[in-house]
């Protein structure tokens, strides 16, 4: 149902930088809707990013993290071919998981 | 009315898996790995707590790299969060006006650096705290972002 989410992962001297951006409203729970009714809050609650199955990143996030959620952070031991996994869980329970490996 | 009895026993069950699975833990903890306690938090005391701080100093060893001074759009103020602090654990960010304080919460294992990039909604100009958890205790650095058009609401 939702988007896939993409992910760059490239070397960055002996560091592997990544970037993802997600595709989710993160509806904040703050919002009304044209007849002035509260549109209920749906956003990513939790995310997890892995290399070759190891944790390299996990993060629990709220409303306030933007629509089409981006997130960028570095880490060592990763080396070209290597496999990159993001996952997400929202806060209706749906979840999402994409690949792809280091550039 | 038959509704009402169908809501009954629904809950009636809730209550038997929870203490089948291990009995009355606090509401916080049953919400699969997601602080409850601390995306409600209402105050840096209340969230550093509930993040399990028992109190926090300020520090100078967080740089904000690219995170800007002024935000024209609040619907996405990009963050730039580095903690210079050795042994970093883990990176909360925190905005101080928005309706829920606590945006975001990073675990950071060894090999990960404790330096991460994303994007929030601000409803207005605001402080914004980095909390760093490194060795087990809990440093703060603090930072206003001005909102010209906020992103809530």
């Amino acid at each position: 149902m939702a988007e896939p989410t993409r992910i760059r992962a490239g070397m960055q001297g002996d560091k592997v930088l990544v970037r993802v951006l997600m595709t989710h409203e993160m509806e904040s729970g703050q919002r009304k809707d044209a007849d002035g009714k509260l549109i209920p809050a749906h956003f990513i609650r939790e995310v997890s990013v892995k290399h070759n199955g190891k944790t390299v990143l996990s993060a629990q996030w709220g409303p306030a993290v933007s629509k089409n959620p981006f997130l960028q952070f570095t880490f060592v031991g990763g080396k070209p071919g290597d496999r990159i996994q993001v996952s997400w869980v929202d806060s209706r329970g749906d979840t999402r998981t994409d690949e792809t490996t280091i550039g | 009315m038959s509704l009402r009895r169908r809501d009954v026993l629904k809950a009636g069950g809730v209550v038997t898996l929870a203490a089948m699975t291990g009995g009355l833990r606090p509401p916080a903890a049953a919400a699969q790995g997601w602080n409850q306690d601390a995306f409600s938090g209402k105050s840096l005391d209340a969230i550093v707590k509930a993040l399990g701080g028992s109190g926090y100093t300020t520090t100078k060893d967080v740089s904000w790299g690219s995170t800007p001074d002024i935000a024209e759009n609040g619907a996405a103020v990009q963050v730039a969060v580095a903690s210079g602090v050795p042994r970093t654990q883990a990176i909360a960010i925190v905005i101080e006006k928005n309706p829920g304080p606590l945006a975001a919460h990073f675990e950071v294992p060894a090999g990960t650096d404790a330096s991460i990039v994303t994007r929030f909604k601000m409803a207005q100009t605001s402080n914004v705290h980095a909390i760093v958890k490194a060795d087990g205790k809990y440093l703060v650095s603090t930072r206003e972002i001005r909102v010209t058009f906020g992103g809530c609401g």
